[in-house]
């Protein structure tokens, strides 16, 4: 199994649940704290998040960063973020 | 044609306009058909693509202003020319550019209205020209050309107005001076040049911001800066672009003023005038805004009376009221719906007013 | 700044063709997915420095706050004449208009028909929401018949209210439309082919052969009053129906 793994920018976040329902692996939840302009955000719940991209096609806030691990480990592992 | 020979013509002010209009570089024309102008359309169809100008007939004249903002916007050289009604309907697009800061050239060769009206001339947009016309606290740069000379000429005056103050001009003709024919010197080709400016939206290269081109500035405090900033630029307009000028104005008794063709009607009545020994003289205004105040203000301390002379039911008149302050009385005839006066009915208001006032000796 | 994890690979992020800008759009609101499409193929084409886009006056008005390209602001419906001056005195670049369903197809509509008529080598982008989002939620040409906005209260009711405007297949017969699609943006699937969509309509407009339109359908969760969820359900059930995702006009010859 894929691991991944999300960062959400969580005062960019509104709240709207869209990536709960585009997420396939039931991986994100809202939180329970507000962010600084009161909405609850979007947070990872399980470990279990494949990194497929779907939840941030969808995020009208482009709030979301996807990870994923590479496919082959053995490679040297170099974050594409370093181009940002 | 030996090089430095001048270069004289026999033309219709529309299409003198249309040419002028390729020699001082426009790169774009939108236009949509309306009598008493369609010539300077079908003129630049029939050259201007030729000689590298786009020339584009519109779906209206709605559409027409709005592609001036974008091509204006994309830094380019532009003009658009209708009559009154269609004048009209640019008057939406009119208010963004100048909000926007676009400078372009419109000329509208007036007919008689309200409404659909006629498709004789006539002056009865000298409001909308100069006090704004669309929405907002915005001016419009008013040339008034009187002879098809002026119909080319200030073309260039138009396009070098707007692209110094970023300010859309108006060149207020009317269909008498669109459809006459009139010997002119074409003005040579080349020497209005022409850079695109900095601000204008030509694609976004990595090393600079954006550009944008917009009229919406939704924070009040923001939008109250851009009025002021602009009101400041119509002031500097005001202080350096005002433009006239007067005929036997140093010994007259009576001051005639009118522009454009009225001006023409005029000079003839001074002349009737000054036969029958009644000192006349005329102020004409070549731009409209700004208007040529202080020379009506200090010329009311000679004279003993003014007549307005205007092709409509008294709009420059206001304009003139406002600069003679109450100095001398200022009288007015007009003429509309497409009719012109003759310069002896204005002789017969001359008269009367000579009656009223006592004529010195 | 993009976060680095480590033994991850960063395989999403918001492309830089995006400003920093705050999007004032509602929570759920379609809009912002499509401007972020937009930029990311301006992006992955290496455009930016020959993109120009044109505004509307709408929701999306401030579209320009968003996209780091050079951008003008159209009046109210205007949009398409714009782009047309644009594009007429820069052939060359890349350019579009992004526009809403009041803005396009009600006082647009003559500069979208003869925009397109003409074959302008532009893209129309149309976000189809059925409503006036931005000033609160009004009837819009495309309000489906029967539904409840701010001035149809009881129900768009066609004998006196008319027919929802289907504009894209009225528009997809011109000759000079080139490419016309109806797509969303509301699941993933749907992101992924919208975004498809622009990336062919980009490479169209270096063809020159015409018009690409690509309407949207979207949600408005504020106008409809609905959570973002609710109307994305609403408008499978609703909208689609009326208007069917899908390519209604793709080029038969690309020589």
């Amino acid at each position: 199994m894929i691991r991944g793994t999300i960062i959400v920018a969580q005062d960019t976040c509104k709240g709207c649940e869209l990536c709960i329902v585009a997420c396939p692996q039931d991986c994100i939840e809202m939180s329970e704290r507000l962010n600084v302009r009161g909405y609850r955000y979007a947070q990872l719940k399980n470990d279990t998040c494949t990194g497929c991209v779907n939840c941030a096609l969808v995020c009208p806030d482009v709030a979301i960063t996807v990870y994923r691990q590479p496919k082959s480990t053995s490679k040297k592992i170099q974050p594409a973020a370093a181009v940002a | 044609m030996e090089a430095n020979e001048p270069d004289v013509r026999i033309m219709k002010g529309n299409e003198a306009l249309a040419e002028a209009a390729l020699r001082a570089g426009m790169h774009a024309y939108f236009g949509y058909p309306i009598t008493p102008q369609s010539e300077i359309l079908e003129y630049l169809m029939a050259h201007g693509q030729k000689r590298g100008a786009i020339v584009l007939q519109a779906e209206s004249e709605v559409a027409s202003i709005n592609m001036v903002y974008g091509a204006a916007g994309a830094g380019r050289r532009v003009m658009i020319t209708s009559s009154s009604p269609g004048v009209s309907l640019m008057m939406e697009g009119l208010s963004y550019i100048a909000a926007a800061e676009l400078p372009c050239l419109v000329a509208n060769i007036q007919r008689g209205g309200p409404g659909l009206g006629t498709i004789q001339p006539s002056q009865g947009d000298y409001f909308q020209a100069t006090k704004g016309g669309g929405h907002g606290d915005y001016h419009l740069i008013v040339l008034a050309p009187a002879s098809v000379q002026e119909m080319a000429d200030f073309v260039f005056d138009g396009f070098r107005l707007a692209e110094t103050y970023r300010n859309p001009a108006m060149i207020l003709a009317d269909g008498a001076l669109g459809q006459m024919m009139e010997k002119l010197v074409l003005p040579p080709a080349g020497s209005l040049p022409h850079r695109v400016p900095e601000w204008a939206t030509v694609g976004k290269p990595k090393k600079r911001e954006r550009n944008i081109i917009t009229s919406l500035h939704i924070e009040p405090e923001k939008m109250e800066q851009i009025n002021l900033h602009l009101q400041e630029k119509y002031r500097t307009i005001r202080e350096k672009e005002v433009r006239f000028e007067t005929f036997h104005t140093d010994d007259a008794d009576i001051i005639l003023v009118a522009f454009g063709l009225s001006s023409r009607i005029c000079q003839k009545t001074v002349e009737l005038a000054r036969e029958k020994n009644i000192s006349v003289g005329l102020v004409r205004p070549i731009t409209l805004y700004p208007f040529p105040k202080s020379i009506l203000n200090t010329l009311a301390d000679i004279a003993n009376a003014f007549l307005v002379v205007e092709m409509n039911a008294g709009q420059m008149v206001e304009d003139v009221q406002l600069a003679v302050n109450g100095k001398k009385p200022v009288y007015f005839k007009g003429r509309m719906g497409g009719m012109i006066p003759s310069p002896e009915e204005v002789l017969r208001e001359v008269e009367l007013i000579a009656e009223h006032h006592t004529v010195q000796a | 700044m993009t976060q680095v994890i480590e033994g991850m690979e960063l395989v999403y992020e918001k492309p830089q063709t995006m400003t920093d800008a705050y999007l004032h759009y509602c929570p759920g609101c379609g809009h912002s997915v499509a401007h972020r499409l937009l930029m990311e193929v301006v992006q992955e084409m290496g455009i930016q420095d020959r993109t120009v886009g044109v505004a509307p006056v709408g929701c999306s008005v401030f579209a320009y706050n968003y996209m780091n390209i050079d951008m003008q602001e159209a009046a109210h419906g205007r949009a398409c004449a714009v782009a047309t001056g644009v594009k007429r005195v820069m052939p060359d670049k890349f350019i579009f208009t992004y526009q809403g369903d009041g803005d396009l197809a009600a006082i647009g509509t003559a500069e979208t028909v003869h925009t397109i008529n003409r074959g302008e080598n532009i893209l129309i982008v149309f976000i189809n929401n059925g409503v006036y989002g931005m000033t609160g939620g009004q009837m819009a040409p495309t309000t489906l018949i029967g539904m409840k906005t701010t001035t149809s209260p009881y129900g768009r009711e066609q004998a006196t209210m008319g027919y929802p405007l289907k504009i894209t297949e009225m528009i997809s017969v011109l000759p000079g439309a080139f490419y016309v699609t109806r797509q969303a943006v509301h699941t993933a699937a749907a992101v992924r082919k919208t975004k498809k969509a622009f990336e062919k309509a980009f490479e169209y407009q270096k063809l020159n052969r015409g018009t690409c339109f690509i309407e949207i359908v979207s949600n408005c969760p504020s106008g409809w009053k609905m959570t973002p969820v609710e109307s994305n359900e609403w408008m499978e059930k609703n909208m689609f129906p009326l208007y069917p995702l899908g390519d209604i006009k793709v080029p038969t010859q690309l020589n």
